[in-house]
């Protein structure tokens, strides 16, 4: 017999004990409701401090990103001004900087944007065929293909010869280039590192130093390093005739030499992380693949690769959430210069800052959130469907 | 699956926002004790300056909070006083120090929020609009009338009644004169016949001819010319020297950034303007290979290295190098007023005329000079909410006052270049420092050449200045040297940005503050 069952005014504690139907008492009910608030009771402080440091601010800059500062006699002035800080990006006085400057379409810029949005119009498709339509996958789909084919049109449009990458751009170079070496360097040192080399306990402190360094000090050291006038590595550019050249005064000179600052500081993330993966990775699986006659080569691709893909997937998510963010290595290494060659869009919205312009910072700010926002759920999906899930 | 990787992807992002924090000091009390008198930290060995004096107050148990850029220059002069005036008056100082680029930012945003952890700033008199109109800065203007071991009338005219004043009242004591102009290697000129540059082509000719040359004697090829063009940094202000000459000829009061009849950016699309961008794009090829990342910490470096034929620069490179520790050109160095133009902008049709007496009233030779007060000079100013202005206007004295004053204008590492009308008529710690007597006279004529200009060209100070300069007129010729903008471009870029800005602001309020800037009196 279970309690529902049970008739009114009565209640069974026991198999075949009853207690007066008098129902729980006052002291019973307060401990009742107290234990059913406790969990939210016991989490309220971290919820506190999630709303007050990220959800408050989040919501304030998006509105200061609305409006405009003024000094005025009795202190500060903030006038609404809408959507402005946000046209002066994106069609304003400031889009140029921001978006690049659009060299004129070549053939090769329409092939490859031909395939871009070819491929995202046959997965668009291929989804509705699915049969697993819902209203958020339909709406979620058409954004990402939107978003990818329009990210697609600016990058063949400003990275073709005769254009110019605005600040948007510039950071997605910076992040996929940026971690697609990170990964690859990381990936190989991790592979090198579980093989029982001798000196493998020393190298994996070694590999882990630069990202033990802050990202000011590496810019500082790019930054004497790129000298090649009376930096340490003088005697190499003299020799090679390059000692009156200075790289970081060509555009993709200056924004090769951020890059692989960046891929020199944080590859041995992305190594320390594939090395415990590969470590923990089952033994027996390989065991039976080499039985099997299996190459080196088939092991890696066919067992291990599928093995570390969830830890791959987020590693290179928590990379490219940090790189969107990248300022130091720029700021310190060629001031966003030359030019506005190496801005990347904190940069961006840390110059105007300065000056005080806390709403354009802030339009930048928030454009910057949605676009990381949106190129980590387009992979975190993309990664997930087809490799992931198969 | 699907959707737990959207949270976390989602958290993620959203846990990646930045926070910061803040905290105001504690103040303690001031206690009222007896007049202190002492003599001058530093003896200066030909003429002594008057003894230093302080209020009749000691500050014992007082912080005083002091930010400025970071050094070495301008923090150096602080830190290394900041003893001698806790010995006499018991204050500590606690000099802060920020990057020049961050310090406009920290300051303001420091004030508006109410959190108030400096008490006193050493800064940039362009910015007074910005600080001075919501009432963050302290009115000094009895003050300084009141102290008379500071002798207020001591200070030139020109940076008490512009770099100090705004709307008629006094919010900074001036620590620092600034302005722009041209060094070059005396001894390497007056073995080779040359004279110095009086127009910008002039410059430029020179610069050219000592390019690749070997003027240091190390056997490596040299440089014509160093000027900081670093972005980001102080090399924006280099520009309007190279520009002024085009556009203001009629005396100070024409001004040279705006048009004074509609608020109409002179460095828009224009002959003059297109002129001034060419001289400098040809000497950013005339220097070391990496010019464009260089500050002028960078150009003064490689100019007393004995690196560079001719620099551009404010008053550090005349101490500096005389400064045995890191200079290899003493008392080889000649310095002039910034070069001028024999042609200029007339303003109805962006045209170029030449110099005449009707065009160019003040030209010398046929050359219309305009001298620029690059900057204003750094200046002490003090937070309106402080606890301890008193103490801090001491400091603030202290330091300006002509006993050390006079010594600290003379250390190149100080950045505080001459500003007193006795720093320029006692050569006593000049010759001190190690410059000999002509390279002093020659030095302090230069700047008093400038100082003393009828078209002395003053630096842009209405509301906001920053944004004009530091955002807008940086990013463009930066810009412009990479080769990203060409100089039409250039020019619409900076006229569209400034007027967008203006017409945000209000044309009619900035084109008053723009004109009530240049009626100041400056003689």
């Amino acid at each position: 017999m279970s309690v529902g069952d049970q008739t009114q005014g009565s209640a069974q504690v026991g198999p075949n004990l009853e207690v007066p139907a008098s129902g729980p008492g006052l002291w019973e009910r307060l401990v009742d409701r107290l234990d059913r608030a406790a969990g939210s009771a016991f989490i309220l402080p971290a919820v506190l401090v999630i709303l007050c440091l990220s959800i408050f601010p989040l919501v304030i800059s998006l509105y200061i990103s609305l409006v405009r500062l003024q000094f005025v006699s009795s202190g500060i002035q903030l006038t609404f001004v809408g959507l402005d800080n946000y046209a002066k990006l994106l069609v304003g006085i400031d889009h140029v900087h921001f978006l690049g400057q659009a060299a004129p379409p070549s053939a090769i810029s329409w092939i490859v944007v031909g395939l871009v949005v070819g491929t995202a119009v046959v997965l668009f498709a291929r989804y509705l065929r699915g049969g697993r339509l819902s209203p958020g996958g339909l709406v979620g789909r058409i954004i990402v293909t939107v978003g990818l084919c329009t990210l697609a049109w600016l990058a063949v449009t400003t990275l073709a010869p005769g254009g110019r990458p605005g600040t948007l751009m510039v950071t997605l170079v910076y992040v996929f280039v940026d971690i697609t070496f990170q990964y690859i360097l990381g990936l190989g040192l991790a592979m090198l590192c579980v093989q029982h080399l001798p000196g493998q306990r020393f190298f994996r402190v070694v590999f882990l130093l630069p990202m033990m360094i802050t990202p000011v000090g590496v810019a500082y050291l790019f930054r004497m390093l790129a000298d090649t006038s009376i930096g340490p590595l003088y005697p190499i550019w003299s020799a090679l005739g390059l000692s009156n050249t200075s790289w970081v005064e060509n555009a993709w000179g200056a924004r090769a030499a951020v890059m692989i600052g960046d891929i020199w500081e944080w590859t041995p993330f992305i190594f320390i992380v594939l090395l415990a993966a590969l470590e923990s990775q089952s033994i027996e699986p390989l065991e039976a693949a080499v039985v099997d006659g299996a190459n080196r080569w088939q092991i890696f691709w066919e067992i291990t690769l599928p093995d570390i893909l969830p830890v791959s997937t987020t590693v290179v998510l928590i990379r490219m959430i940090e790189a969107f963010k990248i300022i130091d290595l720029p700021n310190v290494l060629t001031n966003g210069g030359p030019g506005t060659a190496t801005e990347s869009l904190t940069l961006h919205a840390y110059t105007i800052w300065r000056a005080l312009d806390i709403g354009g910072s802030a339009a930048v700010a928030y454009i910057l959130l949605l676009t990381s926002t949106f190129c980590c759920l387009a992979f975190a999906n993309l990664v997930r469907r087809r490799f992931v899930e198969g | 699956m699907k959707r737990h990787l959207e949270i976390v992807v989602g958290v993620l992002v959203v846990l990646s926002t930045v926070i910061t924090a803040c905290a105001a000091p504690a103040t303690p009390q001031v206690v009222q004790v007896t007049q202190i008198v002492t003599a001058p930290p530093q003896t200066v060995v030909v003429t002594a300056p008057p003894p230093t004096a302080v209020p009749a107050v000691s500050y014992k148990g007082i912080t005083i909070n002091v930010i400025t850029f970071t050094g070495p220059q301008i923090a150096e002069p602080l830190q290394r006083r900041a003893p001698d005036f806790e010995r006499i008056t018991g204050a500590k100082i606690n000099v802060i120090t920020v990057p020049f680029s961050d310090l406009y930012e920290k300051v303001l945003t420091d004030a508006s929020t109410g959190t108030n952890s400096y008490d006193a700033y050493v800064f940039d008199p362009q910015w007074l609009a910005d600080f001075a109109t919501p009432g963050y800065l302290l009115d000094l203007s009895d003050r300084v009338k009141a102290d008379t071991a500071l002798d207020w009338n001591g200070i030139a005219p020109f940076f008490r009644n512009f770099s100090a004043t705004y709307n008629g009242h006094v919010y900074t004591i001036p620590l620092d004169g600034d302005f722009e102009m041209v060094y070059y290697r005396k001894d390497i000129f007056d073995k080779n016949g040359d004279k110095p540059p009086e127009t910008w082509d002039d410059y430029i000719a020179l610069a050219q001819k000592y390019q690749g040359k070997d003027i240091s004697g190390d056997g490596k090829p040299d440089y014509g010319s160093c000027i900081s063009m670093k972005r980001g940094a102080q090399g924006f202000q280099m520009f309007p020297s190279i520009a002024a000459p085009f556009f203001q000829s009629k005396g100070t009061g024409q001004g040279a950034f705006f048009d004074t009849s509609n608020m109409q950016p002179l460095f828009g699309p224009n002959e003059g303007m297109a002129k001034a961008l060419d001289i400098y794009k040809t000497l950013s090829k005339l220097g070391p290979p990496n010019q464009l990342n260089m500050d002028v910490g960078d150009t003064r470096t490689a100019f007393i290295s004995g690196h560079c034929a001719l620099s551009l620069d404010w008053g550090d490179i005349g101490p500096l190098s005389v400064d045995p520790s890191q200079s290899t050109v003493i008392n080889e160095v000649g310095s002039v007023i910034d070069p001028g133009s024999k042609q200029v902008l007339d303003w109805s049709t962006g045209k170029l005329v030449a110099c005449d007496a009707t065009t160019c009233p003040n030209a010398v030779n046929g050359v219309n000079h305009a001298p620029y007060a690059a900057f204003g000079g750094w200046s002490f100013a003090i937070n309106a909410k402080s606890k301890v202005a008193d103490a801090a206007f001491a400091f603030g004295s202290y330091m300006s006052q002509p006993a050390q004053s006079s010594v600290d204008v003379t250390i190149g590492r100080t950045g505080f270049n001459p500003y007193r009308l006795a720093h320029f008529q006692n050569l006593g710690p000049w010759l001190h420092s190690g410059m000999n007597q002509a390279m002093a006279q020659d030095y302090l004529g230069a700047i008093q050449a400038s100082l003393n200009s009828p078209n002395m060209v003053l630096d842009l100070r209405i509301p906001q200045t920053q944004y004009y300069q530091q955002v807008v007129l940086d990013t463009a010729l930066a810009q412009f040297l990479a080769g990203e903008l060409d100089a039409n471009a250039t020019m619409k870029q900076i006229a569209d940005a400034w007027n967008k800005k203006t017409d945000e602001l209000g044309r009619a309020t900035q084109l008053a503050a723009y004109k009530g800037s240049l009626g100041i009196t400056t003689k």
